[in-house]
């Protein structure tokens, strides 16, 4: 029993259990896998001096599922499903991106129609993905009903990918060589109803609610700034790179799918903190809402696929008449079609930044090498020097600005 | 700013050590080797006019059959000042895998570099940390070399004449 009992001389049994050194003592945390801050599957390893952090170390591939291995095996238009589980915030993006790829390697010319719709839904996905980001960055600073205001418009969202292609979260939207439906007289009702009624209000709710909150902006203004030419070195893309003051935009400087049509602004931040990438999302929302109006308002009569039997399977009513269409049925469902050789890049403007495909096809039904340029997992590299001295809860609202998504982390 | 005055400043430049220039869909692609990619990077990155500044993508590629230069590197570069993308290729042999590392141009080129160690087993000398990063650290191989199937090489059901590769 005695040697349980406290030592009379405290002090002794203090220098027992614990030497007290002159030096600074560093603790380590760890932040993650499965933290609820880290909105994913990835860990951060930080050191600590009290609260300040001095250094860290990111783990990643907790959720890596081989994407570019599997789809070295797998028919172009089965890649597709593989894409959604990416950037899971705004799938259809991925998706219309890999459609593209396959088309310029095809040379197929998509119908302005199919391009407009394809427009239309990745504008969308860029709603829906910001507003998770920044109301989730509310959420982590401590204001929970903005993100339950603006999460009902990313519901109508869903509602709308549910109309256009039955699923809500992993999309699959779009065949190669257009869409697999046209817009139906729903699908159209309710993206009017978002975009004219109920988003812009909603929107403008969210922006009363926080951009001149004092709590909200003592919060974030000048947390992890980045300057432009370290946001270019580490490669950031996106809304976090124009947040440093870069209008490095793909939809500008490599129009795709008709986005030369359309007139937007491309908002651009000051000095790359947390406070700008707030707000360059913001303001994307609103851009966004401006092109899909002008889509909708424009939108082309005429088909909504191309004519290319190889690729884009035929109605289902002449697969049971037509013997050609059956046989193309046949050949694209069992992938039997070859794609001619050649290398390509593509990007297009995803929700985070850009997101690329480089694909090198050897003229057999399956690509060769496919790489996706993800930018989550390019620009979350940036993570530890961003948060050199701050404090926890401040790195916490870092990670949630960067939106970094696990999926498109570890493909 | 084209294309063509691009390679030709390069070639200039590198000489012999450049070569299979073309122009697959507009994207100017070429080759180098390990001994240059570096000097070539730096002249691309810091080139008064083409200003190549913002590394893309750097990625890895297997190619078995390609004897004696059977892995690739992959290099894309984007000028955004003047909005031009060329792609810059290096190929190694299978026995000597090592190429310099980029991230001393760009601190990007850190993670990039350790997914293709990760997945082709290629050695970026220099590199600060070149330890793999998707796939658990035990793991043996390099799972994206093509000697390593898909699909279970015990199933017979499953052949490559009905379903591809």
């Amino acid at each position: 029993m005695e040697d349980l009992l406290i030592p009379k001389n405290t002090s002794d049994a203090l220098a027992l259990n614990r030497p007290i050194v002159e030096d600074t003592e560093f603790t380590t945390l760890n932040l993650g896998p499965t933290h609820p801050a880290t909105h994913g599957i990835f860990q951060n390893i930080l050191k600590m001096d009290g609260e300040k952090i001095v250094s860290g170390e990111q783990t990643i591939g907790y959720i890596h599922r081989a994407f570019e291995k599997i789809a070295e095996r797998r028919p172009f238009y089965q890649i597709t499903t593989l894409t959604d589980r990416m950037n899971y915030c705004s799938s259809p993006i991925n998706n219309m991106g890999w459609h593209m790829t396959v088309e310029k390697l095809l040379g197929v010319t998509v119908p302005k129609r199919a391009q407009y719709i394809r427009v239309i839904m990745m504008e969308l996905a860029r709603i829906a993905d910001h507003i998770i980001c920044n109301s989730i960055l509310g959420v982590d600073t401590g204001a929970y009903s903005g993100f339950l205001y603006v999460f009902q418009e990313r519901e109508k969202i869903y509602e709308i990918y549910e109309e256009v292609c039955g699923a809500r979260l992993t999309t699959n939207m779009g065949r190669i060589g257009g869409m697999e439906r046209d817009l139906s007289p729903t699908a159209i009702a309710k993206i009017k109803d978002l975009i004219y009624n109920s988003l812009p209000k909603v929107l403008a709710e969210f922006e009363k609610l926080f951009n001149r909150n004092r709590i909200f902006v003592d919060r974030i203004v000048n947390v992890g700034p980045i300057t432009a030419e370290r946001a270019l070195e580490y490669g950031f893309t996106g809304p976090n790179l124009r947040a440093a003051g870069v209008d490095y935009d793909v939809r500008v400087m490599e129009p795709y799918s008709s986005y030369e049509d359309f007139e937007f602004d491309i908002p651009v931040g000051h000095n790359g903190d947390t406070y700008d990438r707030f707000m360059v999302r913001n303001q994307e929302m609103w851009e966004s809402i401006k092109i899909i109006r002008q889509a909708l308002e424009n939108l082309p009569e005429g088909p909504y696929y191309a004519n290319e039997n190889h690729y884009y399977l035929p109605p289902k009513h002449d697969v049971y008449k037509n013997m050609e269409a059956l046989i193309y049925h046949f050949k694209i469902v069992m992938g039997e079609i070859d794609a001619p050789a050649g290398e390509i890049y593509h990007a297009v403007e995803g929700g985070n930044g850009e997101l690329g495909f480089y694909l090198v096809s050897d003229g057999g039904r399956a690509p060769y090498r496919l790489h996706f340029r993800r930018p989550s997992f390019i620009y979350y590299q940036a993570y530890p020097e961003m948060c050199k001295g701050v404090s926890i809860s401040d790195a916490i609202v870092i990670m949630s600005s960067l939106n970094v998504i696990a999926g498109e982390l570890d493909a | 700013m084209t294309n063509q005055q691009i390679a030709e400043d390069v070639v200039a430049k590198f000489g012999e050590n450049t070569h299979s220039f073309e122009e697959p869909w507009g994207l100017l692609t070429f080759t180098t080797n390990r001994q240059n990619i570096i000097s070539l990077l730096e002249y691309l990155k810091k080139h008064e006019t083409f200003r190549f500044n913002f590394l893309t993508d750097l990625t890895g590629i297997h190619l078995p059959d390609n004897q004696g230069a059977e892995f690739g590197v992959i290099y894309h570069l984007h000028s955004l000042e003047n909005n031009v993308r060329i792609r810059i290729k290096v190929f190694l042999s299978q026995d000597d895998l090592h190429i310099p590392t980029t991230t001393t141009l760009w601190p990007t080129a850190n993670w990039m570099e350790r997914e293709t160690y990760d997945f082709y087993g290629i050695l970026f000398d220099g590199h600060p940390k070149l330890i793999r990063i998707l796939n658990i650290e035990e793991m043996d191989y390099f799972p994206m070399r093509k000697e390593y199937p898909l699909e279970d090489a015990t199933r017979e059901d499953k052949i490559d004449a009905l379903f591809g590769r």
